[in-house]
């Protein structure tokens, strides 16, 4: 490969071709400053559009500064990152940007994690000269089940694009108008309710301000929490625990699931479940619609479609309820882990506690934004009455959590309640890419062949970290070939292949965030640090690790529940209470033609 | 931007599919796509946008991204009466600010809208080349030079009593 050498700040250093300025300075561990760029190194995303201006720097011979993000260094080429030209020329910028910004930082729901606030500190911008010249837009404000979108804060960094269009292939905003008046917005500025949005969050874990953020439900929950007619039970997805420390200042891929238990009793939940729990009834009722559907295929039944899909996202839900209607048939039947623990909790759990339906309150703690919206869908309310009432992101647990005056690090470890608290480590995996597929391969492969796999329960074909995985199982003679894919992009390339009938898959997984739960909209944010996802899903699988049951099946209060309530799985009850149905979404645009 | 709510029929849509068709389908071809359309039915409402995104594949927010980005584009039909003012330097300079002014006062039009009842239309031009005449006003194809605000009211009412 041709390398270039070139000289920053003083330093000699060889890169290879086609570096960038800023790219360069990083390997001298020189932190050149950038707004709109960002990078997500180990999925090859990358946003790009040179368009803030943040990270000028001088080179010699050129007469304009250059953006480091965007241009490549050259042979012989000497650069400087710091001189009095680059550091006036970057607050010039900042206050230009800061000019028709709103100032209300101090009730901001990005103030202490925004990307636009940090800057100002960094550049040390005490004053905005432009100010009077420039207008501040008056776009009104959209809220929608999952996210919030005050694009009054955009600053035309167009990070969300890259996500929603390029990542996703969802296309459901776009940068619209020019000047002071330019922002991102769906089209024809509808509500992100009306677009194709499928609430995968992605576009709020890129935002740099407060353009794009969650809904946020802290205030019912903490009212639910203090209404003594209320019984209120919490259950918590996987992937919190393997985040959560980040928001205490705990290094990436801590697992602090015994504090978020304690935590979250001492907040007064009445009982402190796990979504994992549900995650293994998922299995039971995913794994026995999988080998139906192999088994009746293998039957020669031609109304059996495979490959089958798994359906715990809801953002994959709502993509392909969007966008492949012709398909929804294909996916499991099985509802998310969220909703299995809503529908569960009040019905059995409520008969046991002998707790009216309407005096019990569900709250899932959730890395995701999708969630928000599933857990108000009409399919999944009784009377009315929502199976999951609240569903909060783990970022707002921590905010939760700092104004009960908890600090994560100082808390002890306690156990989850029973019985809807416990979990084997199959369904732990679910936070992470590939999870799911292992998590059900290991019931269906005791299921199908009738043999135990004993402690080889892990399955490192289905591991890993690129987009797409294909993989096969050996099941006794029989090969099961699984397809995994992680980020809407991904999943499309799949589901085209069905579409065009060239899928020789048996079952795929999909996960609609890039890394799949863990990299979820509602997690800390990473601020375009792809390291951060991969210490969680370590995390994860190390919990999984720990576990002293790793297979769903043999988790016994699922069998419990079984024998005491549901019956058979896939049988009526399960079916009521575990399943659903999915619907045609794409009429739902403004405009049918 | 301003839009109004319409009904393609059929053979709007045909219209469309046409254009589209002639460039191929190309995503990278949608501002001459949309240029063609424009040219054709005066104006680029949401309903016509979302044709020509589910033709070429593109999103119908970045058709509209595209469509708000050149201030040649518009989503609302021209008047009747289109009314332009020419903006270019020449008529910058002549005051050409103060006569626009006095035409939204008049008109009770912001630049870019259509009147209800369809009579009116008021855009901003760049340069029409007759900057000898400066400041220019064009209604329809009619064109008033050295307009002064006072003119307006003159210029307005001529077409007062026509439909
Ligand atoms: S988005 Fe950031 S800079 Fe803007 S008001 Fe909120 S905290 Fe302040
Ligand atoms: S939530 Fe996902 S689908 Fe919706 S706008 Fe953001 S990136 Fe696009
Ligand atoms: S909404 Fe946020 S991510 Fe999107 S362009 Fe604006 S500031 Fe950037
Ligand atoms: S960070 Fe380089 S132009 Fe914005
Ligand atoms: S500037 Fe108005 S005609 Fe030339």
């Amino acid at each position: 490969m041709d390398t270039i050498k070139l000289t920053i700040d003083q330093q000699e250093l060889e890169v290879p071709a086609g570096t960038t300025i800023y790219h360069a300075a990083k390997k001298l561990g020189i932190d050149i400053p950038v707004l709109c760029y960002m990078e997500l190194e180990d999925w090859n995303i990358e946003n790009k559009p040179g368009g803030c201006r943040i990270c000028v720097v001088e080179v010699e011979g050129r007469h304009n500064l250059a953006p480091s993000c965007s241009t490549e260094c050259k042979d012989g080429m000497v650069v400087k990152t710091n001189t009095p030209r680059v550091m006036n020329a970057r607050r010039t910028v900042m206050e230009f940007i800061l000019s028709d910004h709103p100032k209300d930082c101090l009730t901001c729901p990005k103030s202490g994690s925004c990307d636009l606030q940090d800057m100002a500190v960094r550049l040390g911008v005490r004053e905005i000269p432009n100010e009077d010249i420039a207008e501040i837009s008056t776009y009104r404000l959209d809220t929608s089940p999952a996210i919030i979108r005050d694009i009054d804060k955009c600053i035309m960094c167009r990070r969300c694009e890259t996500m929603c269009n390029d990542v996703q292939t969802v296309g459901a905003l776009s940068a619209i108008n020019r000047g002071f008046e330019s922002v991102v917005t769906p089209a024809f500025e509808m509500n992100l309710e009306a677009s194709p949005c499928t609430y995968c969050g992605q576009c709020v874990a890129v935002c740099p301000t407060a353009a794009l953020t969650e809904k946020d439900y802290t205030a019912e929950v903490i009212r639910a929490l203090s209404d003594p007619e209320k019984t209120v039970i919490v259950q918590t997805a996987p992937a919190v625990r393997a985040a959560l420390g980040e928001e205490f200042g705990m290094e990436a891929g801590s697992l602090v699931t015994g504090k978020m238990v304690s935590a979250l009793r001492k907040l007064g939940f009445d009982k402190v479940f796990d979504t994992d729990f549900a995650a293994d009834l998922t299995i039971i009722e995913e794994g026995a619609e999988i080998l139906d559907r192999l088994k009746r295929s293998a039957n020669g039944d031609e109304n059996v479609r495979l490959p089958i899909l798994t359906s715990c996202c809801p953002g994959w839900v709502n993509f392909f309820e969007y966008h492949f209607p012709n398909l929804k048939d294909i996916p499991s039947s099985a509802r998310s882990p969220q909703q299995m623990f809503g529908s569960v909790a009040k019905t059995y759990f409520a008969e046991k506690m002998n707790v009216k339906r309407e005096n019990m309150v569900v709250v899932s703690v959730m890395p995701c934004l999708a969630k928000k919206y599933e857990s108000q869908r009409d399919e999944f309310k009784v009377d009315n009455n929502p199976d999951v009432d609240y569903s909060i992101s783990t970022r707002e647990l921590a905010h939760l959590m700092k104004q009960a005056n908890m600090n994560l690090n100082k808390l002890p470890d306690e156990d989850f309640d029973k019985p809807l608290g416990e979990s084997t480590g199959a369904g732990v995996i679910f936070g992470t890419t590939g999870g799911v597929i292992e998590a059900a391969t290991r019931t269906a492969y005791e299921l199908y062949t009738g043999k135990s796999l004993n402690e080889k329960v892990t399955f490192e074909q289905l591991r890993g970290w690129e987009g797409i995985r294909k993989a096969e199982v050996d099941f006794d003679g029989f090969t099961l070939k699984i397809g995994i894919a992680h980020g809407l992009g991904n999943a499309r390339k799949l589901l085209e292949e069905i579409e065009e009938g060239k899928s020789t898959y048996h079952a795929i997984e999909i996960m609609a965030c890039p890394g799949g739960c863990i990299g979820g909209g509602g997690q800390p944010l990473h601020h375009g640090n792809a390291s951060i996802l991969k210490k969680r899903s370590e995390a994860i699988y190390r919990e999984d690790a720990g576990k002293k049951i790793r297979k769903s099946h043999e988790n016994p209060y699922i069998k419990e529940l079984y024998e005491e309530y549901l019956g058979e799985p896939l049988g009526e009850k399960a079916h009521q209470l575990l399943h659903t149905k999915y619907f045609d979404r794409s009429t739902k645009r403004q405009f049918k033609i | 931007m301003t839009s109004v709510k319409v009904k393609l029929k059929q053979n709007d849509i045909d219209k469309i599919k046409e254009i589209c068709a002639a460039h191929n389908y190309e995503p990278g071809e949608l501002i001459n796509v949309l240029h063609q359309t424009q040219e054709y039915f005066g104006y680029l409402p949401a309903e016509i946008q979302e044709v020509i995104s589910w033709e070429l594949n593109v999103s119908a927010a970045k058709v509209y991204g595209v469509v708000t980005f050149y201030s040649y584009f518009t989503m609302t039909p021209k008047g009747r009466y289109p009314v332009s003012v020419c903006t270019g330097t020449a008529c910058y300079v002549r005051g050409a600010e103060n006569v626009l002014e006095e035409i939204k006062k008049q008109l009770d039009l912001q630049v870019g809208e259509t009147s209800d009842d369809g009579k009116y239309s008021l855009s901003c031009l760049r340069c029409v080349g007759a900057c000898g005449l400066a400041p220019v006003v064009l209604v329809g194809d009619k064109t008033y030079g050295r307009v002064a605000p006072d003119d307006v009211k003159g210029i307005i009412d001529e077409y007062k009593d026509k439909d």
